[in-house]
């Protein structure tokens, strides 16, 4: 048993810590495409494809003007008034983690509270490309060490679980977004890879979600679009796919079911959600319609979050 | 450490020596260690009104504060003599008010105090016990006068102190600590979880749900309210977690509602219901005093207690005592003036600098004059604020107090200390702790020992025989 915000508070610290490394993937991603040749004849604003995959635009466009580098990187790294930036993702992950303090290890209060002073002495006034990548690569690495010290340290009860449930439920959420914004480049089906600028779209969103190697691993073949999408959404060896993801988030509420002894609207939504993505093949992607499809995972991943909540957390 | 004679004085025989072999250097580096330990755990605090200070550690000293077997016995009769007149003093105030047609104690004195609870009137509290958890402050002014400087009965705070002190001396000083026959404190928690529980209300289970109620994370004393869930193994619950249905008290669970027996609050009255009291507040529980009324639910200390600790009842708590009890009080109060009798006003107006004057509802330390210490400014605005308000303030001497040795950058010296001890009152019995948080303040000649005006702590040490 566990206290409701207790239990709250250490799945939006999971979300929130695996949501800052989401969006220092998606910023990298857009500062690699953006250093591309421009011979390669891209049009498309990388930047602003960014802030865009973040789910934040209408945000976004209240308070700046354009989409250029510098306002993107403010909005997405530092800004205080977008929940999601790695400074608010970093600092509710550090709140949280303070108020559950006993719930949680020691090392796991060490990696977020070492990253949160580390943040303060980052800029965007000092974000050269170099500078950039050295950010995104400390925010990578202090996720990485928090999650890494979660996995090693914490005792494996309902408190472990709802934290794991929150990792799952947010990196379902972020690859189906990030293959969203994308899903233009993917469609309509071609066969082979086109120009330079195509191979590095789908070159960048496979780096966005660590899964280029993961891709040559599992296919040995040249990139090619429907298979990309396949790799990101029904490939379970992936540990990013959504299928992963709904496969964790169901195993998780199983062992809150065991534990408790009681399953209930989060079990059997975890369970459709999963056995729909278990079942689910390219062809039936590519009949629905990638957009439509990836439409609906966000939503039904998101109506799991919510059963969760009504369940367990309030 | 020393008599007034000059010397040793008995309960400082064996550290004596270990202060003699160890040089300056080794207890610099001792002391570092401690404050090391105390940072490495966090064991912080906030100090009200400054912002760049968000968490602090209270400084530790090394020596250790020395009472013998028969200095405790005698002081804790005498605290625990007090603590049951004290609630003696408040089921009768909030029933039916004996004390107060014998003339004993002024009427207005009660009923117009700020920390009296109409709300409670009435109420009947579980085993009649208003103040399970009290810490009672104590001075020293000479080998045999111990004087009680002030009670709390609301939510004392402190005791993490008293136990984290003694785990660090006995890890930095073990060739200190195996010289001597020292009682144990570390039971502290098993007590305390005790008497909550033998207080819980007839509805309860035989194994009685007790949570810690805590204001947040963001409370000054946070560490403490979650360093005794830990210890307790109880939930440390804020008010949102909390809700009362038909008269009950339930936390929300991932299980679903569960019902809680017996809350120990570190939560003002005034944040307690929003219903009652404060309707702004969002620290506390609708419903609670009701869920109080009905019998279903122990709230620990008790709403109210306040008007038992205020400076100005202080001043009849031997009355009160002899009362109740029909016993001479064991402990003393320090002498003192009551302002608002006029022969009293006189003469602390003609002796401000040699008394200490203090706010009747102020705490920690703020809204007081030191006479000896005070600039001739100062005075003259308490002049003034006395012949204005006599009621709000009442005069002590200033006191001789004791002093302990204390480790500081030019070695050892003495500084003034306090004492405070924890009582724990349960429908079982009655019961201290040995021994407390003793307070230094660590200025020379300072009096002022108060966490946020540069006091640091000890450990505090009653030996077996």
């Amino acid at each position: 048993m566990l206290l409701s915000r207790v239990a709250a508070d250490l799945y939006w610290l999971a979300r929130y810590a695996e949501r800052a490394e989401n969006t220092a993937r998606i910023l990298d991603v857009a500062s690699r495409l953006s250093s591309l040749p421009t011979n390669y004849g891209g049009t498309t604003n990388e930047w602003e494809s960014a802030m865009i995959s973040t789910g934040a635009e209408t945000l976004f466009r209240e308070r700046y003007d354009e989409a250029n580098r510098r306002n993107v990187i403010d909005f997405l790294a530092f800004s205080p008034d977008n929940p999601s930036s790695i400074f608010s993702c970093l600092d509710v992950a550090r709140r949280s983690a303070r108020s559950v303090r006993t719930a949680i290890t020691g090392e796991m209060w060490t990696a977020i509270n070492d990253a949160w002073l580390e943040l303060r002495h980052y800029s965007v006034d000092a974000m050269s490309p170099r500078q950039l990548a050295e950010f995104l690569a400390f925010v990578k690495e202090a996720c990485l060490r928090f999650d890494g010290s979660a996995y090693r340290t914490m005792l494996r009860t309902d408190a472990h679980a709802f934290f794991r449930l929150g990792t799952f439920v947010e990196r379902g959420d972020a690859t189906a977004r990030i293959l969203d914004v994308k899903y233009h480049v993917l469609l309509p089906e071609g066969d082979t890879v086109g120009g330079g600028l195509d191979y590095f779209q789908w070159a960048s969103l496979l780096r966005a979600t660590s899964a280029l190697t993961s891709y040559q691993w599992v296919f040995r073949d040249a990139l090619r679009p429907w298979r990309v999408a396949e790799l990101l959404t029904l490939r379970k060896e992936l540990p990013r796919s959504i299928a992963n993801c709904a496969e964790n988030t169901l195993w998780y509420l199983d062992q809150l079911a065991n534990d408790y002894g009681r399953q209930g609207p989060a079990q059997r939504a975890a369970r459709a959600y999963h056995a729909g993505l278990a079942n689910g093949t390219v062809d039936a992607i590519y009949r629905e319609g990638l957009h439509e499809f990836l439409q609906r995972v966000i939503r039904e991943n998101n109506a799991l979050s919510v059963a969760i909540e009504a369940q367990y957390l309030r | 450490m020393n008599g007034e004679d000059g010397v040793l004085r008995d309960a400082y025989r064996s550290v004596k020596p270990w202060l003699d072999t160890n040089s300056l250097d080794q207890l610099k580096q001792r002391s570092r260690e401690a404050e090391m330990l105390f940072r490495r755990v966090g064991i912080t605090f906030a100090v009200y009104g400054d912002n760049s200070a968000e968490e602090r550690i209270i400084p530790f000293d090394i020596v250790p504060r020395v009472l013998t077997a028969a200095e405790w016995k005698s002081m804790s009769a005498g605290l625990e003599q007090r603590v049951r007149a004290l609630n003696l003093f408040l089921a009768d105030i909030y029933g039916a008010g004996e004390i107060l047609r014998a003339g004993i104690v002024p009427e207005a004195l009660v009923y117009q105090n700020t920390y009296f609870r109409p709300e409670m009137v009435g109420i009947k509290v579980p085993h009649g016990i208003y103040t399970p958890v009290c810490g009672i402050d104590i001075v020293r002014v000479d080998a045999d006068t111990f004087y009680v400087l002030e009670d709390n009965l609301r939510t004392p705070s402190g005791v993490s102190y008293m136990l984290e002190n003694r785990e660090v001396t006995m890890r930095l000083l073990p060739d200190l600590t195996s010289e001597h026959a020292i009682q144990p404190v570390e039971q502290y928690p098993n007590e305390l979880l005790a008497t909550l529980q033998s207080i819980a209300p007839a509805t309860a289970s035989r194994e009685p749900t007790v949570v810690i109620l805590t204001p947040g994370s963001f409370n000054s004393a946070f560490y403490e309210h979650s360093f005794l869930a830990d210890r307790l193994g109880v939930e440390l619950v804020e008010g949102r977690d909390l809700f009362v249905r038909d008269n009950r008290v339930y936390m929300r669970t991932t299980e679903g509602p569960k019902q809680v027996d017996v809350i120990y609050r570190r939560l003002d009255d005034d944040f307690l219901d929003p219903l009652a009291f404060r309707p702004d507040s969002v620290l506390g529980v609708p419903g609670l005093i009701a869920a109080c009324r009905s019998g279903t639910v122990t709230v620990a200390n008790a709403m109210g207690t306040g008007v038992a600790d205020d400076k100005a009842v202080y001043t009849y708590v031997p009355d009160i005592i002899r009362f109740y009890l029909g016993e001479e009080p064991i402990l003393n109060n320090v002498p003192t003036w009551r302002c608002r009798e006029p022969e009293a006003l006189a003469y602390v107006l003609d002796n401000l600098p040699d008394l200490v004057v203090k706010m009747v509802s102020g705490s920690g330390g703020y809204g007081m004059l030191v006479g000896p210490a005070a600039t001739k400014e100062q005075i003259e605005d308490f002049r003034a604020k006395l012949k204005s308000e006599p009621d709000e303030f009442i005069a002590q001497p200033t006191l001789a107090l004791s002093t302990c040795p204390t480790f500081t950058e030019s070695g050892i010296a003495p500084r003034h200390v306090d004492l405070r001890p924890f009582v724990l009152y349960g429908s079982r019995g009655i019961r201290t702790v040995p021994g407390g948080l003793t307070r230094v303040a660590l200025k020379e000649g300072s009096l002022v020992v108060n966490s946020s005006q540069g006091g640091g702590t000890k450990d505090t040490w009653v030996l077996d025989r």
